[in-house]
């Protein structure tokens, strides 16, 4: 978290990304940055290659064509695993049964930055006490995962990726089976992460009528980046308007 | 004064030693192992255990020195091959698991083999274990067993939510690599204390008990460990008094305690 973060500074660097599976082509030619300070809104139908492209900014999946600089470095240089923050997809479907506790998935997210010497113990339980705190979910640490409510859940993988104060969180889909109310104190929680930690966002979703007022940048993906930038430009724009005409698909995919 | 007697024949010391430190290590990986969904790789691993006490036999070679590096190398073909061709899930190990234990029956047949030895291995013969295995067993369970304690929070995490694990810069291969040789390595010596068939049973048993009534993964761990301790350590006293199996008893005294957990958790509710 950047206090000096005032001014905005390219993060995150995407650079012709191209990238297919199989024969498939899933995302051509996509280039835009992320700067700090950011809240973003990856959106785009089913198939898009929204998870793709978050996936290939995180190393997990190599890119046919392309590349990504994160904080001025090349990924293939970059080590600084602990100042990204990720919750991916399936976190909603996790195994139920999996004997872990909340604290123990918190301190899960610690072990990127665990250097030896290892951090001391009271710290990391200070940080997991924090990122807890931050989420709401610090009186349930002792709880299993799998008796929590998915809402309850997706909390606690924020409070994990949080735990090392990342300087960006990438969310994938995450209030996927999580109701509505629920859904609006987990947006008002991000924004202020956002606001008020400056820590940048990065939120794929198909439900753009349920995040829009608390976005700052939109990035609109069908395979080809169809549009890159501020909300307010966006609901003026073209592209807008096709995803409208288009049907409800997009906005709201939630039956 | 029973107890005594119980611990001052050397055999029976030899036995404790071994079966104890064996079971621990075999408790710590079933956890990771079920959670994992590959409870049955330790089956399939102990078949081709077979192949590698057999080609020890034929060639002269300590039996058990030759199972864990057949081992070894089977769990890491069988690794490549789930990634490499995929082949649903325990595809891979079905295929190996049948064509080592062929491979042994074979190799058996060529040594002229077919006698107490073999049986020993089969069954097992922890009573029968001699001072050079005891060591090999404790050293090795012990270099296990320390593995896995020290890299215990990043095997969990890889275990639970393996893509955030990567996204984290976890070396999530790497811990893929050592958790399959780990799992060879205690197979073998598990081997040595209830036999090839039912050394799975040493894997997987006292880990799903203690997997019943853990809240958390520590205690998921120290749970297993203890059901599997206390499950060596009472069946070979069985064994000593009413001259039952050791291997048959500490299996069927592990799925009691299974049982028993089982139940407490459906009466807890």
């Amino acid at each position: 978290m950047d206090s000096s973060a005032n001014e905005p500074k390219e993060l995150i660097i995407v650079q012709n990304i191209s990238f297919s599976y199989g024969y498939t082509d899933v995302l051509t030619d996509v280039t835009f940055s992320i700067n700090s300070g950011d809240f973003l809104a990856v959106i785009g139908p089913n198939g898009s290659g929204k998870t793709t492209l978050i996936k290939i900014i995180l190393g997990l999946l190599k890119p046919n064509q392309g590349g990504i600089r994160i904080m001025g470095k090349p990924l293939d240089e970059f080590t600084d695993w602990s100042s990204l923050g990720y919750v991916p997809q399936k976190a909603t479907h996790i195994d139920p049964f999996f004997p872990v506790s909340v604290k123990e998935v918190v301190h899960m997210g610690l072990l990127s930055s665990r250097k030896f010497p290892r951090f001391s113990k009271k710290e990391e339980e200070l940080s997991a006490h924090r990122a807890l705190t931050h989420v709401g979910m610090e009186r349930f640490k002792n709880w299993r995962i799998g008796n929590l409510s998915g809402g309850q859940q997706q909390r606690v993988f924020i409070a994990r990726a949080i735990v090392n104060q990342p300087d960006i969180l990438f969310l994938d889909e995450p209030t996927t089976g999580v109701d509505a109310e629920t859904q609006e104190h987990f947006y008002d929680m991000l924004d202020k992460l956002n606001k008020k930690e400056g820590i940048t966002i990065v939120l794929i979703t198909h439900d753009y009528g349920v995040v829009n007022k608390h976005v700052t940048q939109v990035a609109c993906l069908n395979q080809r980046l169809v549009y890159h930038g501020s909300h307010e430009e966006f609901c003026r724009s073209e592209a807008f308007k096709e995803i409208l005409a288009e049907g409800h698909h997009m906005i709201s995919h939630r039956h | 004064m029973k107890m005594e007697a119980f611990l001052s024949y050397g055999f029976l010391q030899r036995a404790l030693l071994a079966g104890v430190f064996v079971a621990i290590a075999c408790a710590l990986l079933g956890v990771f192992l079920i959670l994992k969904r590959d409870a049955m790789i330790g089956h399939g691993l102990a078949h081709v255990t077979f192949a590698g006490v057999a080609l020890g036999l034929l060639l002269n070679i300590m039996p058990l020195a030759m199972a864990l590096a057949i081992a070894v190398l089977t769990a890491l073909g069988i690794m490549k091959l789930k990634e490499t061709a995929g082949l649903y899930g325990d595809t891979a190990i079905a295929i190996f698991s049948s064509v080592g234990f062929a491979l042994g029956i074979l190799l058996v047949t060529l040594a002229h083999s077919f006698n107490v030895d073999l049986f020993g291995y089969l069954f097992g013969e922890i009573l029968a274990i001699n001072t050079s295995e005891v060591w090999l067993s404790v050293v090795l369970a012990l270099i296990v067993v320390l593995i896995v304690i020290l890299n215990y929070h990043k095997f969990m995490y890889v275990t639970f939510d393996r893509e955030a694990a990567k996204a984290s810069g976890i070396k999530v291969g790497h811990l893929d690599v050592a958790l399959t040789v780990l799992t060879a390595v205690t197979i073998v010596l598990g081997m040595k204390v209830v036999g090839i068939l039912l050394v799975s049973a040493l894997v997987v048993i006292p880990a799903a008990a203690g997997l019943q009534l853990a809240a958390n993964f520590k205690q998921a761990i120290v749970l297993s460990s203890i059901v599997a301790v206390i499950s060596v350590v009472l069946g070979l006293f069985l064994a000593f008094y009413f001259d039952f199996p050791a291997s048959g008893s500490i299996v069927i005294l592990s799925f009691l305690f299974f049982g028993f957990s089982f139940l407490f958790k459906r009466l807890r509710r």
